[in-house]
């Protein structure tokens, strides 16, 4: 690439990825005025928020009585205390007035008798501060995710948003500690583009596919956190991932907990419905990493089910076909094609699967990136911004709870088109990039295109996700997690000895899938070490050899940076305990009880 | 004279051949269209020989085993890999579906896979879906109302009138159904296609919208609506089980309807 050149744009706000959060900021941004380009690696209603299922909470009180406060409660609860009490307290008083802007952009959401939007029960999510059963989470049948996704893209195309599709994002432009833009590779010409801007909003999205078995797409690799790790900036609570106790046994797609909303519930090989032992209130509806963790404990005491005992049943033979029909056609569909399963008959083989990172780029409630600087835990990194599942903002802690993830993509992909109409205007001018800026990326991807190792991308993803879901699992040790950093020291090292076959410009699949990998692994590496860094239990990370939750030492968040040779530093943030206004009472830590 | 044949850059050629390591008991082969924009040549058909022992299901575990472990080069879009994204969307044993959702087993003999027929091929399996996109956004997909929406709480809407979009809503944008219909093949310059026409629909019986005639007028075009001949390939081939074919017909009856 020596005869090499760029090509150049320059934007008010770029936004990385049109998913939820990212197609929310877009349109929020077009609107206010400001030229805003979307670059997606996707068109954008393929990214994974069109796979989510079961809901999007907000209390709007359709179905019972409900209070925004409870919400609020049921999340830091959830969150095993970890959650920015603040963060938490924006999202849950917006939720309403989202899902509410929502339905006005056309959501088909599933309706009450008199003609509201349709709410169901999902786990964690409770009344009176943890008394009752609350309906809290607006559904479009089982696809709310894809209802959704493409009502968001159907309002970008209203607002003549600008999109770059099928480009993938490669690094952040970065001077004198702020974002100035981003390196782009367009897969149609395989041209390398730079885009100018006054602000970054990174909307990558997490990276299950760090793990061998996850709901996750393919697509799911951490971009944006491993471009912020490149930068020189830290990830946040990447030990924290989130395993839906619901995926589909051998295959791994989700089977919503609306499932279980709506009445359904779980069994071992001796018939019972043992969540009734471990979580006596809520049972099956208690939160993801409580009933991830019981089914563990189910199949490794001997009582999993099938041949081999490694799996649980999960029933809604008895909800009949008609509620099935009008509220869970797509999981009848999917236990149907990927499980052979007939749900009207038999129960579906599931299996704890990974699903969700609560952890990410740490951001504030605005969607400014913070990182610690000079004794500053809440210090805003210039020019850029996560939001979504790439963002630990920290509205999940240790868990999140289920269909707060749309929430949070609308809310805090609202939030940071708003907080950009605060701080920019429309049309400013932008100072000329120095010389060198975006050359690493073109010297890397150079590099990479023309790699002639002896491992191929697939075999060390491979090996990666294998060490992944073995050593970093529902239940961790100390032992454990220490064979899995280095045996991951030793993948990511051998890196270096990648090779690529496609050597074409032109959708170069095998590249951009070896620029994946080198995310993912930066990804997995923060993860492990950051889990093994950890010691005690909260949340979805729970160690054997501390099983308690230890708030004395261990109620902050983990800042982790990671070089390029794979070498990580720590770092922590304090939990934000304070409440953003005085209308609601912090919650302080107690004992975790469902 | 009309030209019945391929011109010659593309006519499809026989190409590299992947046999399977011996000893494997069962090995399934697949016929795939490659086509490499960077090297000039003619489009070709490769095939390689699966080890179904070590493969999952789906035609898609197929590919990815194919490109992981055989030829990193095949080119193809994936990704949710559950049949909700519409990205691998593909010509497989003769009908366009999603490669995640059909079953190497459902196929006899060799599984041959082409790229959604009747669009210009950027690489292998991987379509130029720009103009079925444009048609997309030509309908104005999105709510078009002129009664404020109350301000603090959602539009009221009817569990009857909600099931009249619950269906066309579902759509996924994988372009199936367009690119199998005949029709559309000869005039997709200028006839819509069955995606964008299913999607005018969902807007046209959404109890909220307000610009049902606005929508009719754009739609009523010899072209644009009617180059629909009610051939349904489109309902046929559906990989989600929607009937784009009766959303038309409805709105040619609504079309008729509103001049008496």
């Amino acid at each position: 690439m020596s005869d090499f050149e760029f090509i150049d744009h320059s934007y008010d706000v770029v936004v990385i990825g049109a998913g939820g959060a990212g197609l929310r900021a877009t349109f929020g941004l077009a609107e206010g005025g400001f030229s805003t380009a979307c670059i997606t690696k996707v068109f954008p209603t393929r990214s994974h928020t069109v796979a989510a299922q079961g809901g999007i909470s907000a209390a709007l009180g359709n179905m019972g009585a409900d209070d925004w406060r409870w919400h609020m409660y049921d999340t830091i609860k959830g969150s095993d205390w970890l959650g920015d009490q603040d963060a938490i307290e924006y999202m849950c008083k917006e939720a309403a007035d989202a899902v509410i802007e929502l339905e006005h952009y056309g959501v088909p959401f599933s309706r009450t008798e008199d003609g509201r939007i349709y709410q169901r029960p999902f786990g964690g999510m409770t009344t009176h501060y943890g008394e009752g059963t609350a309906q809290r989470t607006c559904a479009a049948a089982d696809r709310t995710g894809h209802a959704m996704l493409h009502t968001l893209y159907q309002q970008s195309l209203k607002h003549h948003a600008e999109f770059f599709i099928e480009y993938f994002a490669v690094d952040l432009i970065m001077e004198d500690g702020a974002c100035r833009g981003v390196v782009a590779i367009d897969l149609a010409t395989g041209r390398l583009h730079r885009f100018r801007s006054h602000m970054v909003i990174l909307a990558t999205g997490g990276y299950g596919r760090a793990y061998f078995s996850c709901t996750s797409a393919h697509t799911c690799t951490g971009d944006g956190n491993a471009m912020v790790l490149r930068a020189g900036l830290p990830v946040q609570d990447m030990e924290f991932v989130q395993f839906h106790p619901t995926g589909i046994y051998g295959a791994g797609m989700l089977i919503t907990e609306g499932v279980r909303g709506e009445g359904g519930y779980l069994t071992n090989a001796d018939g019972e419905r043992f969540m009734e032992r471990y979580a006596p209130n809520a049972k099956d509806l208690a939160s993801r990493d409580v009933v991830s963790r019981s089914m563990t404990i189910e199949i490794r005491e001997g009582r999993g089910v099938g041949a081999e005992k490694d799996h649980i049943y999960l029933h809604l033979e008895h909800l009949g076909p008609e509620v099935i029909n009008e509220r869970l056609p797509g999981i009848a569909e999917s236990a149907r094609i990927f499980a052979a399963v007939d749900v009207t008959r038999a129960p579906i083989p599931v299996l704890p699967t990974v699903h969700y990172n609560m952890g990410g780029i740490p951001a504030n409630y605005n969607g400014e990136v913070v990182t610690s600087r000079d004794g500053n835990p809440d210090a805003a990194v210039a020019g850029l911004m996560a939001v979504g599942e790439a963002a630990c903002v920290s509205v999940h802690g240790a868990n999140r709870l289920g269909s707060n993830s749309l929430l949070d993509l609308v809310v805090f992909g609202r939030a940071a088109a708003k907080h950009c109409a605060k701080i920019l205007r429309p049309g400013q001018r932008h100072a000329p990039f120095s010389a060198d800026a975006g050359q690493n990326s073109v010297a890397r991807i150079d590099a990479l295109r023309n790699a002639k190792g002896g491992r191929s991308t697939a075999e060390i993803r491979l090996e990666m996700q294998k060490t992944m879901q073995n050593h970093a699992a529902v239940f961790r040790t100390g032992e454990s997690l220490g064979e899995g950093v280095e045996k991951l020291r030793s993948t990511f090292a051998s890196f270096a000895d990648v090779r690529v076959s496609d050597r074409s410009m032109i959708w170069n699949t095998d590249l951009v899938e070896t620029m994946e990998l080198e995310n993912l692994l930066l990804n997995a590496t923060a993860t492990i070490e950051s889990a093994a860094n950890r010691r005690e239990s909260r949340g979805a990370h729970a160690r054997e050899d501390f099983p308690d939750r230890d708030d004395t030492n261990w109620m902050k968040h983990t800042l982790s940076w990671v070089d390029e040779a794979g070498k990580v530093a720590f770092d922590y943030r304090p939990v934000h305990l304070d409440t953003l206004t005085d209308e609601v009472e912090s919650v302080p830590p107690k004992a975790r009880v469902y | 004279m009309a030209e019945f044949r391929l011109p010659p850059n593309s006519r499809i050629r026989k190409g590299q051949h992947f046999a399977a390591a011996s000893g494997l008991k069962n090995v399934r082969r697949f016929a795939v269209y490659r086509y490499d924009p960077d090297g000039g040549e003619n489009p070709r058909v490769d095939t390689y020989d699966v080890d179904m022992d070590s493969c999952g299901p789906m035609v898609l575990d197929a590919l990815i085993k194919i490109k992981n472990e055989i030829d990193p080069t095949l080119t193809f879009r994936r990704s949710c890999r559950e049949g909700i994204c519409g990205s691998c969307a593909m010509n497989i044993d003769g009908a366009n579906t999603l490669a995640c959702t059909i079953a190497s087993d459902s196929v006899r003999g060799d599984v041959r896979i082409y790229p959604l027929p009747h669009m210009p091929v950027v690489k292998d399996l991987v379509p130029d879906l720009t103009n079925f996109y444009a048609q997309y956004a030509s309908i104005k997909p999105w709510l078009q109302s002129r009664t404020p929406a109350p301000p603090d709480r959602e539009r009221l809407q009817s569990k009857a009138e909600q099931e009249r979009i619950d269906e066309p809503a579902a759509c996924i944008l994988c372009a199936c159904c367009s690119t199998s219909c005949p029709s559309y093949w000869w005039n997709s310059d200028r006839y819509l296609g069955p995606a964008a026409l299913l999607a005018a629909y969902r807007w046209l019986v959404d109890s909220r919208d307000e610009a049902t005639g606005e929508r009719l007028d754009d739609l009523e075009d010899p072209f644009r609506l009617y180059r629909c001949h009610t051939i349904m390939n489109c309902t046929q081939t559906c990989p989600k089980g929607l009937n784009p074919a009766r959303a038309i017909a409805e709105t040619k009856k609504m079309l008729v309807e509103r001049r008496h």
